[in-house]
């Protein structure tokens, strides 16, 4: 076990396994009372997660790139307190206040979006441009163990909070900066969202059939996975200075964690001078690497309907033609990979005519129960409503939010056996927890606080 | 100052965390991830080494132990034993290094382990402050989890290759390539065991970490997910740009050279229509352009809202010209042009590079994406897609290329301090032949 260098983390580990944050948030509670602490959907102190209760995060984050990196950490149980501009109504975020509206009841507390990335966090307002404004954050930094945004480059550091000032104000700071092609640089400045970190770094590129136009990804697949890396970030950072006591800054770039992505056809180009530019590439529903044959999505019964399936070898491949039951199923000249893959243009049609006139579902059954893989393209009620194992995993939890009341929202992927994750309560609406954190982590006073108010500085 | 504009020259993040990797293809990339950020991760392979060792692309696209380049990729930094997991012997050495060691992170299929006496359950006792990641597709216990999957598959029932695709729904879905199906689950595994570790320096107990890909895949859909959670309503795929529950306007474009750019978000303020004008006055091609007088006219107007596109037809002109303004431009440039030109002015573009092409562009060249690792036995260095991340203290690197098959046995036995006999038996009959 690594010792911790810093007495107040040593205090926080003596405060056990309940952690300060979550003190704090039970003491928040109560002093709202118990009619607030329903409406905040904040329940019993015991459904917050232990993991990361002892830490606590000064969130400038917004979006999903950054957003759905605080998410994961709140979920864990850190204390992640989002800082929004209340001149702006904090529309920095664009999903704040923007579509699905549950309801189509709108509003700036009302996006769907904006709820799914933001559970368990606190929200508070701050006015950046008044000098009280910027002394609060100071004072919040100072009781704060990372800070995490995703601005274009330089922009917090224009507002007076680049790393050099923040490890002034904290030495042992850990910030953690994420935007689309990093501080420095030749592009430093671009701009970017998620389907342009996608292009930049080739995963558009890859994802398509051969003679038409890029399929690429039909979302923010980067905003997600800016997202992992940025926690990822959050973390390795924290238990270095666990074990040394230091800080640091982080720069990550979501063009180079999407670029460190591309797998082993990067490697094929710089070892084997290979590009993927070149004629009948991509075509991504095939395997190459590992070479599988079939290995594709095939029509299945009704509209837009969709089979997916692969064979990693000559045994699934017998499996697959004793399910099929035709005679080319069985044909000496598919018995073996080569053969395959020397017909796959013939081999893919004749298992098109095939599943075309199956049910997706039983055919996919019916293949992995012979051991093949094989799955349906899921639809998204699919995959939500009628899944049994997203539904035995629990993976589609109920938040309660202030105004939107009981909303379903993306849970996570894994379970821990001691310190599990939790997800009960819905996105701060604007402003939601000021009292809590102005008053009782800060110490700001009932009558300074609403001069705060009053004055707009939160 | 103070941005991290190069990585720092501590000690990196996890150095000195000790790993233990039972991963197959599946989570492979889980522990290179634990590796390059500076653990000691032991993989272990049985005795004819793993799997991949036999997936393509080879070296010079000859087959070999060695010369997998997928091999390569994902077991970077790692140090290598071979284990013959299905003699007591192995299992005995395999006891010993998680006796040892922080964390655990194994793809093996549900019961196998168990089967051998050698899971989570069975080791704890020896290691209270064991953290053990265990990733399978379905989860350990849920329904389906003795079910086989690929990547592939994961990404079709998962929900992201309904997403992916074409206007055209006569095309099929697509995959998208580069096994992000595991790189997901792998994501998240790394997440996971993180925050256990970090809970562990806090003064926690070790603990069991369930990593489910079908699941992590799931919750990587961005609107596919909440569209429906919040609204019960479905996305449809369109080309190269956001699943939608309505259409919209394409984003993508082909420049003068053939090669593609998507053009972000399309055009709708007063000044962005001026600056679309002024880009083709620029170009000398003001007449062949017919919706210029629209564009000009835009630049003194109002904003397009897109809320009321619907309704009202200036909106639509001003809108449409934009559009066609952005495809005429990109049809008199070359895309890298087009690209630099573009942001220069402010819109948010991206060339849609091929994976190679990201290697020789002088922002990621100029930042140390691409990182050379030497291959000694081949007398040889090669590029490799580098840092994820830039930290200014701890740096983050690959400290060595994937280990050769059983290239660790003699060292890490030794640390173990298994006698000679206890040693070979371990390593399987491969290793026997070879002495």
């Amino acid at each position: 076990m690594h010792a911790l260098a810093r007495p107040d983390a040593v205090k926080r580990r003596a405060a056990g396994q309940s952690g300060e944050g979550k003190r704090e948030h039970a003491a928040a509670a109560g002093a709202f009372g118990d009619e607030q602490e329903v409406a905040n959907g904040q329940s019993s102190r015991d459904t917050m997660s232990a993991a990361l209760s002892h830490l606590r995060i000064c969130d400038f984050t917004g979006q999903l790139a950054g957003a759905g990196a605080t998410k994961f950490l709140a979920a864990f149980g850190a204390q992640v307190i989002r800082i929004e501009d209340p001149v702006l109504e904090g529309r920095w975020d664009v999903l704040r206040g923007a579509p699905p509206f549950k309801d189509e009841r709108r509003g700036i507390n009302l996006g769907g979006a904006f709820n799914n990335h933001n559970v368990e966090k606190l929200g508070i307002t701050l006015n950046l441009r008044t000098e009280r404004g910027r002394d609060l954050l100071r004072r919040l930094v100072a009781v704060s163990d990372v800070v995490t945004e995703n601005f274009s480059a330089g922009v917090l550091e224009r507002l007076g909070f680049g790393y050099a000032q923040l490890r002034t104000i904290r030495p042992d700071v850990i910030y953690v900066s994420n935007c689309g092609f990093g501080h420095s640089g030749p592009y430093r400045d671009y701009k970017t969202w998620g389907p342009i970190v996608q292009a930049v770094s080739g995963l558009t590129f890859s994802s398509g059939l051969p003679e038409e136009p890029p399929a690429g990804w039909g979302y923010s697949y980067m905003d997600h996975t800016a997202a992992y890396y940025m926690a990822m970030a959050v973390l390795l950072a924290l238990h270095h200075r666990a074990r040394t006591g230091e800080g640091q800054h982080v720069d990550m770039a979501a063009t180079e964690a999407a670029a460190s992505l591309n797998g082993p056809a990067l490697l094929d180009y710089t070892v084997n001078g290979r590009p993927l530019r070149r004629s009948g590439r991509p075509h991504s529903n095939r395997s190459q690497f590992p070479r599988m044959a079939p290995h594709g999505i095939y029509p299945a019964r009704g509209e837009d309907n969709w089979l997916a399936l692969s064979c990693r070898d000559d045994g699934q491949w017998a499996a697959l033609g004793r399910v099929v039951g035709k005679p080319w199923a069985t044909a000496e000249r598919f018995a073996t990979l080569e053969g395959r893959l020397k017909a796959e243009d013939a081999l893919d049609a004749l298992l098109g005519a095939w599943s075309e006139e199956c049910d997706m579902f039983e055919s996919a059954r019916a293949l992995r129960a012979a051991g093949v893989p094989a799955s349906a393209v899921q639809r998204p009620q699919q995959r939500i409503d009628e899944d049994a194992n997203t539904a035995a995993w629990g993976l589609w939890p109920s938040v309660r939010h202030v105004e939107m009341g009981e909303v379903r929202v993306d849970g996570l992927p894994v379970h821990l056996s001691e310190t599990d994750w939790s997800i009960r309560r819905g996105a701060p609406c604007l402003g939601q927890d000021n009292a809590f954190v102005f008053g009782e982590i800060l110490g700001v006073g009932d009558s300074e606080l609403a001069q705060l108010r009053a004055d707009g500085v939160i | 100052m103070a941005s991290a504009q190069t990585q720092g020259t501590g000690e990196a993040p996890l150095s000195g965390l000790r790993v233990v990797e039972l991963c197959e293809e599946k989570g492979a990339f889980a522990g290179k991830l634990l590796a390059d950020a500076g653990a000691d991760v032991v993989k272990v392979e049985p005795p004819t080494g793993d799997a991949t060792r036999d997936y393509e692309p080879f070296l010079e696209d000859r087959a070999g132990k060695e010369r997998s380049l997928w091999w390569w990729l994902y077991n970077t930094s790692k140090r290598g034993v071979t284990l013959d997991l299905e003699q007591l012997a192995g299992r005995e050495v395999f006891r010993r290094l998680v006796a040892r060691a922080d964390v655990v992170v194994e793809s093996q299929p549900p019961g196998r382990l168990a089967g051998w006496g050698i899971d989570y359950a069975d080791l704890r006792g020896s290691n209270p402050a064991l953290i053990w990641a265990s990733i399978t597709p379905f989860g350990r216990a849920g329904p389906g989890s003795q079910e086989a999957a690929t990547d592939l598959t994961l990404l079709a029932g998962g929900g992201i290759a309904w997403m992916n695709g074409y206007d055209d729904h006569a095309l099929p879905p697509v995959r998208g390539g580069g096994n992000q199906g595991y790189h997901t689950g792998c994501h998240y595994a790394v997440m996971a065991v993180l925050v256990a570790l970090v809970h562990r320096d806090a003064g926690g107990p070790g603990q069991f970490i369930d990593v489910n890909m079908h699941a992590a895949v799931n919750v990587t859909t961005e609107a596919g997910s909440y569209d429906w959670l919040v609204k019960r309503r479905e996305v449809q795929r369109q080309t190269g740009r956001h699943a939608a529950y309505r259409p919209t306007m394409s984003t993508q474009v082909r420049c003068a050279d053939g090669v593609w750019v998507n053009t972000g978000i399309a055009p709708r303020r007063p000044q962005e229509f001026q600056v679309m004008y002024d880009w083709i006055a620029e170009l000398g091609k003001l007449e062949e352009f017919p919706e210029a007088a629209i564009l000009e006219v835009a630049g003194q107007g109002g904003e397009v809202m897109l809320g009321r596109l619907e309704e009202d037809e200036e909106m639509q002109a001003k809108f449409a010209a934009a559009r066609e303004a952005v495809v005429f431009i990109a049809g008199q440039l070359p895309a890298e042009t087009f690209f630099h030109e573009g942001q220069r002015r402010g819109f948010q573009m991206g060339i849609i590079y091929a994976p190679e092409e990201v290697l020789e562009d002088g922002h990621f060249q100029a930042r140390g994406f691409p990182v050379e690792v030497e291959h000694a036995e081949l007398g040889r260095r090669f590029r490799y897609p580098g840092a994820p991340w830039r930290f200014g203290r701890s740096p983050w690197r690959i400290r060595h290329r994937a280990p050769l098959l059983g290239e660790h046995n003699a060292e890490v036995l030794k640390e173990l301090e298994l006698s000679g006999e206890e040693a070979s038996e371990a390593h399987g009959s491969r290793e026997e032949s070879r002495r």
